[in-house]
């Protein structure tokens, strides 16, 4: 093992709590969405980068789900992509275990690639139409050399596809003979099989119908508990992520503004835009009564408005959002990202 | 007692393949009144938008409506030849679709778009049609709907791509709406938008819709009766209310338990073991009998009709009353 593994012990890493897994120090990514090079030189069109993640930091417990919620193209995707090491990232630091990742050689990676899966969410597209099963679930295991080929890998292939609910004997079938949530047992069968420790999962029973997102919800708490694993769980359903977090992250236009454990952030939101996301969750029980309808939309993510970027859409805005960035701050057990909530023109409310 | 705006009767959609025909739409009825909105919900594959499709006549082959009937207003029109069910659609029954982008003629101006459908079904000028137009964006609340009317399909956010598509479809003022999962492409924020529009929509104008969904909470706020398909039937329909709170058919029950609730902090969902039949494999007897928890021999030889279950109506066993079995069982949740 090399020196920089050895040392990768829980908890010995520099000024980590005991049990930290992950740890984000203000992440940021930009894509370049530039017009084309000959574009630029005739029309003098400037470069233009869009800021998907903007100094997203925090810190994901042993045997705990963060889950990161939001609407779309708040940049919850882009931030389970730069932890799986799919971009590069612009700033900021990815500590895995207490190790930077940007600071491990190629073959270092490789090996803490073993030790964090990811999970994605279109089961038809993340499986090779053209592969068995079997050859799927064991790609991580050949990748990493952990088992080699022969009857000791049937078995344990066999093994990790009892573990998600099929059949051993699914292994021979290709992936279109399953329904979309035997595929998505499949993705979680190859996630498992290289033994991680931390699964990134990126909206994993969004493309589900009900029944069977119950199905997966279950079987992920299962496996949870038995392999000890740690979740980061990327959602835009707020009732799938009440139920299965332990904590709840709320990102708006590549930030976040509002985390807490899941208890408290559904009990009483503090952030506007927290409470707006869940006075918009249509609800059951009160069958024929309109939600509150939130105004406006997000705004363009390549021109963020000045001061908080939720300002157009805040009831509560003040000149101060209008120019001054809200820094993400601890408040009563929560850390939230509003003047309004710290300066205390915010009302607080907590639900029973 | 007027007749009800819409009535679908016994209808069957059948696939022809090289293997057979397949059964995707088995016997189903169902009446829609003048203003009322009625609920589908069901899983992928349930037949849920195959019933929309099959109403508005836009079944794609090798689909087809194999029996039954389908009355608007008393008058049949699933044997309409293609040239008269192309006046019904559009000016007697609108349609939205889940996905705006597809929804829309990314080539043209959304004003010309609307233009176009306004004066292939109502007698009015260019100007006067554009006047409508104008109206409509307002209407849908699209901001500076003047100014917006000139902008092309990708100008617009996906939530007001799916306003401009409701503005097609209330174009000639039509009696009844199909509405196939209209906000599942949607934000949370933009769907809540979009539901409270569509509400008010059918109010102020009466239109009657068909929603097609398999989001509950969306049929909870907007329906006033729900029909539950499973394997190309409806297991059960009634009052929205009703059915959500006091589910009858075993399937409802489960279907219901599986939806997880903010602030209910439960281990484990209730879950529905094992999946919906395919096609070709569709169970003798009730559909849902291989997964029922409740299930008894008259199950799996005998299918189950619609019968009265509590305030709604349930295709199940269970709710039928036989000489050797006393009364009927009361379900619990």
């Amino acid at each position: 093992m090399t020196p920089a593994l050895a040392n990768a012990k829980p908890g010995s890493g520099p000024g980590l709590a005991p049990d930290a897994v992950l740890r984000v120090e203000g992440l940021a990514k930009d894509f370049d969405v530039s017009r084309p090079w000959l574009n630029r030189v005739i029309e003098g069109a400037p470069r233009q980068l869009l800021r998907a993640v903007d100094g997203v930091s925090f810190t994901i417990n042993r045997g705990e789900t963060l889950s990161l919620v939001g609407e779309s193209g708040c940049g919850k995707s882009t931030v389970a992509r730069l932890i799986c090491g799919l971009y590069a990232p612009t700033s900021g630091r990815i500590l895995f275990d207490g190790v930077d990742l940007a600071s491990l050689h190629a073959n270092e990676m490789l090996e803490m690639r073993r030790r964090f899966q990811m999970i994605f969410q279109d089961p038809y597209a993340s499986l090779n139409p053209r592969w068995r099963v079997t050859r799927i679930v064991a790609e991580p295991i050949r990748s990493h050399h952990l088992i080699e080929p022969g009857p000791a890998l049937d078995r344990r292939v066999g093994e990790l596809l009892s573990d998600v609910g099929l059949s051993p004997l699914d292994g021979e079938k290709y992936p279109h003979e399953f329904s979309g949530g035997q595929r998505q047992r499949i993705s979680i069968a190859r996630a498992l099989s290289s033994n991680p420790e931390f699964l990134v999962c990126d909206e994993p029973t969004s493309a589900l119908d009900v029944s069977v997102q119950a199905q997966i919800l279950n079987l992920m708490r299962d496996l949870q508990r038995e392999h000890g694993l740690t979740y980061l769980f990327i959602s835009h359903n707020l009732a799938v992520v009440s139920h299965i977090s332990t904590r709840v992250g709320v990102m708006y236009l590549g930030r976040i503004v509002e985390i807490a454990d899941t208890r408290t952030i559904f009990r009483r939101p503090l952030h506007p835009y927290t409470q707006m996301l869940q006075s918009a969750i249509p609800d059951m029980s009160m069958s024929g009564k309109a939600r509150t309808p939130v105004a406006g939309e997000v705004p363009n993510p390549l021109d963020p408005p000045a001061g908080c970027t939720f300002h157009p859409r805040c009831p509560h805005a003040r000149d101060k959002c209008r120019e001054l960035r809200p820094e993400l701050l601890d408040f009563d057990g929560a850390k939230v990202a509003c003047h309004g909530v710290h300066d205390g023109w915010i009302p607080i409310v907590a639900r029973q | 007692m007027t007749a009800p705006l819409l009535q679908v009767r016994n209808l069957r959609v059948e696939f022809n393949t090289r293997r057979g025909s397949l059964t995707a739409i088995d016997d189903v009825s169902f009446d829609i009144a003048q203003g009322e909105v009625l609920g589908v919900v069901g899983e992928s594959g349930a037949g849920k938008s195959l019933t929309g499709m099959a109403i508005i006549g836009l079944l794609e082959p090798p689909g087809r409506v194999a029996a039954g009937e389908i009355l608007l207003e008393g008058e049949r029109i699933d044997n309409l030849a293609p040239e008269a069910m192309r006046k019904v659609r559009g000016r007697r029954i609108g349609a939205i679709f889940q996905d705006p982008l597809t929804s829309l003629n990314p080539l043209y101006t959304i004003g010309r778009q609307l233009v176009e459908t306004i004066q292939t079904h109502l007698a009015m000028s260019h100007d006067e049609a554009r006047k409508r137009a104008i109206a409509l964006l307002a209407e849908v609340g699209i901001p500076a709907p003047e100014r917006r009317i000139d902008h092309y399909p990708h100008q617009f956010s996906g939530g007001m791509r799916q306003r401009v598509v409701i503005a097609l479809a209330l174009c000639a003022n039509p009696k009844l709406i199909i509405a196939d999962e209209p906000t599942t492409a949607l934000d949370v924020s933009i769907q809540a938008q979009i539901i409270t529009l569509l509400k008010k929509l059918c109010r102020e104008n009466g239109t009657a819709v068909m929603l097609v969904t398999h989001d509950m909470g969306v049929i909870a706020e907007t329906a006033d009766r729900v029909a539950v398909m499973y394997a190309g039937r409806i297991v059960e329909i009634g009052p929205v209310q009703d059915v959500i709170h006091d589910p009858q058919h075993p399937y409802t029950v489960g279907l219901m338990g599986s939806i997880p609730a903010v602030g209910q902090e439960t281990e484990r969902l209730p879950q529905i073991e094992g999946s919906m039949p395919r096609l070709n494999a569709i169970p003798a007897g009730c559909p849902f009998n291989p997964r029922c928890p409740r299930v008894f021999d008259r199950c799996r030889a005998e299918r189950p009709q619609l019968a009265p279950a509590g305030k709604s109506q349930a295709a199940c066993w269970l709710h039928v009353a036989e000489p050797n079995r006393g009364q009927t069982p009361v379900l619990m949740r």
